[in-house]
């Protein structure tokens, strides 16, 4: 239906010819941006609704106390269904430690909760498919789940700040919400995340469009195709100063891949997009030292570059 | 009356703040709003996700930027 409007507007009113450089720039720039905006209204605020039943207090109780391998994949489970915004990262790390939710188990939260967000995966699922997003999901969980357990083994607990291991945490309340306050919640939620995120949505679209319309089919696979060995790394580097602009860079990559990116490369190039952040490293250097800071971000990193590799090897 | 607004300065916990005064204006009564931006203190309260919002003693919100409406409801 979507479809058949943006042909109706761009060809019929509009009165661009099908085929041509512009008119499918165009087409392409309503279609997606139409369709984008339905899904993202309408999944977040359910996710949001699914949320607001997992503040990360409760996510705390269940992952106290538990074993590293079931505690790191319930860690990296529960990481995408409780909020998290890497300005909560201090508390949330500090809460977790404090109340005996092993080093490694924690990571699989920290690594988890950011990549395996819910805009990243609209935009996946809407523009490349179900099959695409499902596989990133499960790559990313993976990621989780392994980058926990080797921190975990490394025994890094030295290298959390010493000022953490002597907090004294109060007594973690959880206030109850109704139903009702719920859905007040999710609508709020909703609305401040589009208002945030519109105009790269807009933007990423448009120059996807542009890309699609204009730029020469296949000109990407001398580059970024499964033959060239740096592809997948040198995604990984571009991706980390992208974050939090997923919106906007899903768009793109969209059209990048239809010009011959392999699917390996636009799947590292995503995970380093969502879950190697800047401004989340400089907030969890509160908590802990240099070193443990550098093997976190290089065992993701590592862990993303193998997913690329593996995805260009088999696909 | 004492409100505390916890958070460690993000955008968000400005925003509280801003509701937090005027919820207070509107309701007419006189409360003393205070920041609290050190992590011990935010800790001491339990709370994982900021901003949060405490009245005398209590955590009311945490992890949500609540409404004017919202807080006059809890003060």
């Amino acid at each position: 239906m979507l479809k058949q409007f943006a042909d109706w507007l761009v060809f019929d009113t509009i009165g661009l010819v099908p085929g041509t450089h512009s008119g499918e720039a165009l087409n392409f720039f309503i279609y997606d941006t139409l369709k984008i905006f339905l899904l993202l209204t309408t999944i977040i605020f359910v996710v949001a609704i699914i949320r607001s039943s997992f503040p990360p207090e409760r996510t705390k109780r269940m992952l106290s106390h538990k074993r590293e391998y079931v505690g790191n994949v319930l860690a990296a489970l529960l990481g995408i269904v409780t909020p998290f915004c890497s300005c909560s990262a201090v508390p949330l790390f500090i809460g977790f430690v404090e109340s005996g939710v092993p080093l490694g188990v924690t990571f699989s939260f920290l690594i988890s909760s950011p990549m395996v967000n819910e805009i990243a995966l609209i935009m996946l699922w809407g523009l490349f498919g179900w099959k695409i997003a499902l596989i990133y999901i499960s790559t990313g969980l993976l990621v989780a789940i392994i980058g926990g357990i080797i921190i975990g083994k490394m025994k890094m607990e030295k290298y959390v700040q010493d000022y953490v291991w002597e907090m004294q945490v109060g007594k973690t309340e959880i206030v109850k919400q109704t139903f009702r306050e719920k859905l007040e919640y999710a609508r709020g939620y909703t609305f401040e995340l589009l208002k945030k995120i519109w105009p790269y949505v807009v933007i990423g679209v448009g120059l996807g469009a542009f890309i699609h319309g204009y730029a020469p089919q296949d000109f990407l696979v001398r580059y970024a195709g499964r033959d060239n060995m740096f592809a997948v790394p040198l995604a990984v580097l571009v991706g980390v100063p992208l974050y939090s602009n997923a919106a906007g860079v899903i768009p793109i990559v969209h059209a990048l891949m239809e010009k011959g990116m392999a699917i390996g490369t636009v799947l590292a190039f995503m995970m380093a997009v969502t879950a190697l952040s800047l401004p989340e490293a400089i907030i969890l250097k509160n908590v802990l030292k240099n070193r443990l800071l550098v093997v976190f971000f290089g065992t993701v990193a590592v862990a993303i570059i193998c997913v690329g590799y593996l995805f260009n090897a088999i696909l | 009356m004492k409100i505390e607004v916890l958070g460690t300065g993000c955008a968000k916990c400005k925003n509280l703040y801003e509701n937090v005064k005027k919820a207070v204006e509107e309701s007419g009564k006189s409360a003393e709003i205070v920041k609290v931006e050190e992590i011990p203190k935010i800790m001491a309260y339990g709370v994982m996700s900021t901003p949060a919002l405490v009245v005398d003693g209590k955590v009311v919100f945490s992890g949500k930027v609540a409404s004017v409406a919202e807080i006059s409801g809890v003060l």
